[in-house]
């Protein structure tokens, strides 16, 4: 069997799946839980400075994304950092890792952007025993409007500073928490690493408004009428995450900093789709608010028998394998042809490919008076949009037309040889191939 | 008190609490929670195979849609839209046969969405709130008869008055809502739905309903004809048909469809005698209903002999399942050829058939069984042609609903072509209508 075991940054944890430092993670109480149904790791939830803690509201703190079956696609929260008191925190931290030595204990920080409060509080977490730290740059709500969270998570700068600080007065493993709020998530990841960050952690929540109720005209989570934009987590934004975790992982300023994956891991696949982009693990949070701690289970019997079946005996076979694999637009093979092809035993004849087709894409579906439904070669541009909405899966697939063969669409052979955008003759700026 | 075991026909075979749980709704309502989940399987499909499978046409995938929406009243006009009776079909359509055979999920995974149940629902939030989702066009002056107030006559009626005619239903019977109201198993329309819906149709406004007045006795088709500017029949089957067996016309023999019709009036089931051994002559839903009802009513055994094999049976195989899962026995393959006993039935003797060549005849072996009671539901007949065509032995129409004399239209069962099913009558009530309408106001 597989061996899931990670060593991230030196710290060892049973396997890849640690809780994010999220309401999961606010007490002893729901670490243990965590612990007892195995999860490998937690970022606890975020600390801020000794003193009054801060309050949350007294009204509802998430919002939801509801697909088909009121399945959640997507929560957001307005809720803030701990609200219980720092002390408190920090023995409870302490007992817990002392009890699970085998397992990650990072603990979540966020103070603001001075360097006494750093140098505060990094001595207080030093002596609770955990593994490392995780800078908390990426908050969306309340806090940013303090100048903390994503407040600094979108300044390269801050972030650079700070996390210089931490590791002036902080001598185990220092993680920083990106925010996805921002236009180019190299640059923070950058400005991390030029601080002598030993990873980075990615993505924190979105800015968003999950609906608006339209008795009350308010958005919601609606707080006596009045709404606030908040973090927006789950298997929505898995697809951002992934995006900005791989710009991180190829861009050479930053290729090779450790990642910790966060962003919609909802089962065993996601984790391993984000560990192929380049993450040394993956962080969990909404998976586990909707259906409680027990998914872990699934999470590691998935990865294990994939691994099992692909012959990978560690995380780190497989770890950045689609890394080289993503590129950018201009590098794609514009020789490589592919034409839509219906299984016509696994087709249910709903036709949804042909509305999607016919609606909005080429015309490249035919109906018969049976409701057969087949692909049109010489108008299929093989957009997948037919394969996308099609509700059973492998009925539609895509089929590359062999180097030789005339793609009927544009009635010209199709080659063999890889050929751009940078050498194609219709791009101005077209380099000749030498 | 009686049981199921006390011999001859009696009544209160059964208590009465017991009685009242047998005729309780077949299919409980959809709660809004059941409704949503069951909406969102609903795929969407293009130029849907229900919608094509649906006699009225309804735009299946869009009401479904608007359920899973939130809003359950645009829900139900779109399905009132194309039939006006959405919610008696959507307790007694053959959906099995209809829209949910068609649906691709019952291809995909033998499940398909549930249309029916999810109709019923759009449709009884309307009726709940006793809202018309409809007014009538400006008066066109124009005053039409409709002789025959089930499916058809009610669907054409509504129309008619939504167009801005005048109109009167004459019925035979005593309350409006045809086989609605006469002819269907109690447990399929519960707490009078049948007159509720009556009632709702109606509220449009522009429809005066006359009972008791019988096409062939108190109403004569050539003064209809001179008092109105059209004339829709849809008269129903009122007769049926004999056993044609020596014994038919002893005590005992009954027709299935005044069973039935008896049963739909009563306000006390304890009061309505049934047999301890029931045999069932036919194979439509005539005979599943008349079958099942006698077991609910608590008859010891009850059999349906249908003479042909299961797969040329009138009743879906949904109905016979239904049957057999009350317990009453599906005899395929027997005829009925004698009925024994001294006055009253006691006994059936069938003979076995086989199918040659395409002709059904008696293989010379019989069988018989105890039968205190026995209905006859071998198919009704028209009671009168009017003078009009026939075809076959139904009324000839071309077109939507035109019969052999002008000003003169006619659908449901009385009419040939379509199955003898309310949803199809409801169409081509509203299709007469239509054309009605168009002829009326010179269109046609």
């Amino acid at each position: 069997m597989a061996d899931l075991t990670t060593d991230f940054l030196g710290i060892k944890s049973p396997n890849p799946f640690w809780l994010a430092s999220a309401p999961p993670t606010d007490k002893e109480y729901n670490v243990r839980r965590a612990f007892e149904a195995g999860w490998g790791g937690v970022v606890w939830k975020t600390l801020g400075s000794e003193g009054p803690p801060v309050v949350n509201v007294n009204g509802p703190r998430y919002g939801v994304v509801y697909g088909a079956d009121r399945r959640v696609l997507g929560i957001n929260n307005i809720e803030l950092i701990t609200d219980r008191d720092l002390y408190t925190n920090l023995e409870e931290i302490k007992r817990v890792k002392a009890d699970y030595p085998d397992r990650a204990v990072i603990v979540s920080i966020m103070v603001p952007c001075e360097e006494e409060a750093w140098k505060a509080i990094l001595p207080l977490v030093e002596d609770t025993g955990a593994d490392g730290i995780e800078l908390n740059f990426g908050c969306p709500h309340g806090m940013s409007e303090r100048g903390m969270g994503a407040a600094v998570g979108q300044v390269p700068e801050y972030i650079e500073m700070v996390t210089r600080w931490c590791k002036q007065y902080y001598s185990k493993p220092v993680i920083v928490k990106l925010t996805p709020n921002i236009t180019d998530i190299r640059k923070p990841a950058a400005a991390a690493k030029r601080g002598g960050a030993d990873a980075v952690s990615l993505i924190n929540t979105i800015n968003s408004i999950t609906s608006v109720n339209l008795d009350t005209m308010s958005p919601e989570p609606s707080i006596d009428g009045k709404g606030t934009h908040g973090g927006y987590c789950g298997p929505a934004v898995k697809p951002i995450a992934m995006s900005m975790v791989s710009e991180i992982a190829r861009d050479p300023d930053t290729a090779g900093l450790p990642i910790s994956g966060i962003g919609g891991v909802t089962t065993w696949r996601d984790a391993a789709e984000f560990i192929t982009l380049g993450c040394g693990n993956v962080q969990v949070c909404t998976a586990a608010m909707t259906y409680g701690f027990k998914i872990v289970q699934e999470m590691i019997s998935g990865l294990s028998q994939w691994m099992d079946e692909k012959g990978h005996t560690s995380i780190q076979d497989f770890m950045g394998a689609a890394v080289p694999n993503t590129t950018d637009w201009q590098y794609l093979n514009l020789n490589y042809v592919a034409k839509a092809k219906i299984d016509q035993d696994a087709c249910i004849s709903c036709g949804r490919c042909y509305a999607a087709c016919e609606d909005t894409s080429h015309q490249a579906i035919a109906m018969s008076e049976d409701r057969t439904f087949s692909v049109i070669d010489e108008e299929c541009v093989a957009c997948n949009l037919c394969v996308d909405v099609c509700p059973v899966e492998n009925c539609i697939s895509m089929v590359a037309l062999e180097p030789g063969t005339i793609d009927p669409r544009t009635g010209k052979t199709v080659q063999k040889d890889y050929a751009n955008w940078t050498t194609h003759p219709n791009n101005p700026a077209a380099q000749a191939a030498e | 008190m009686n049981s199921p075991y006390t011999p001859g026909i009696a009544a209160a075979r059964l208590a009465p609490d017991d009685l009242a749980e047998n005729f309780a709704d077949l299919h409980a309502p959809l709660d809004g929670h059941e409704a949503a989940v069951a909406a969102d399987r609903c795929y969407f499909c293009h130029d849907a195979p229900c919608i094509t499978a649906c006699p009225t046409d309804i735009d299946i995938p869009l009401f479904i849609r608007q359920i899973a929406t939130g809003t359950p009243e645009a829900a139900a006009k779109t399905i009132f839209d194309q039939n006006i009776l959405g919610g008696m079909c959507a307790r007694v359509c053959p959906t099995e046969d209809l829209c949910e055979q068609a649906c691709v999920r019952e291809l995909a995974e033998g499940k398909p969405v549930e249309i029916g149940r999810l109709q019923r629902y759009a449709t009884d939030t309307v009726m709940a709130k006793g809202t018309m989702p409809y007014s009538r066009a400006p008066e066109t002056g124009k005053k039409v008869a409709v002789i025959g107030a089930g499916p058809a006559g009610l669907s054409c009626a509504h129309r008619l008055a939504m167009l801005g005619h005048d109109v009167t239903i004459y019925d035979a019977m005593p309350k409006a809502g045809g086989l609605n109201e006469y002819g269907i198993a109690a447990y399929k329309s519960t707490d009078d739905f049948a007159a509720r819906e009556v009632d709702w149709l109606c509220s449009i406004g522009g429809i005066e309903i006359k009972t008791g007045m019988a096409l062939g006795k108190e109403l004569k088709l050539d003064d209809v004809v001179g008092c109105f500017a059209a004339t829709f029949l849809a008269v129903g089957l009122g007769g049926v048909n004999a056993l044609g067996a020596p014994g038919d016309d002893k005590d005992g023999v009954d027709d299935a469809v005044s069973f039935i019709e008896t049963l739909r009036q009563t306000d006390d089931l304890s009061s309505l005698p049934v047999g301890r051994n029931v045999v069932v002559i036919g194979g439509g839903m005539t005979a599943v209903d008349a079958a099942v009802q006698s077991k609910l009513l608590g008859a010891d055994t009850v059999t349906i002999a249908y003479r042909r094999g299961r797969d040329a049976m009138g009743a879906s195989r949904y109905e016979q399942d239904l049957a057999a899962s009350h317990g009453v026995k599906l005899l395929f393959n027997a005829m009925p050829i004698a009925i024994h006993g001294n006055g009253s039935a006691v006994e059936i003797e069938l003979e076995r058939t086989e199918t040659t060549d395409g002709t059904l005849k008696g293989t010379g072996e019989t069988l018989r069984l105890p039968a205190d009671q026995v209905f006859r539901a071998i198919g009704q007949t028209l009671t009168t042609d009017a003078g009009l065509d026939l075809d076959g032995r139904k009324i000839a129409v071309t077109g939507a609903g035109r019969t052999s004399r002008a000003g003169v239209w006619a659908g449901g069962d009385c009419a040939a072509g379509g199955d003898d099913l309310t949803v199809t009558a409801v169409a081509e009530g509203r299709d007469a209508a239509m054309d009605i309408h168009a002829t009326l106001m010179g269109d046609g």
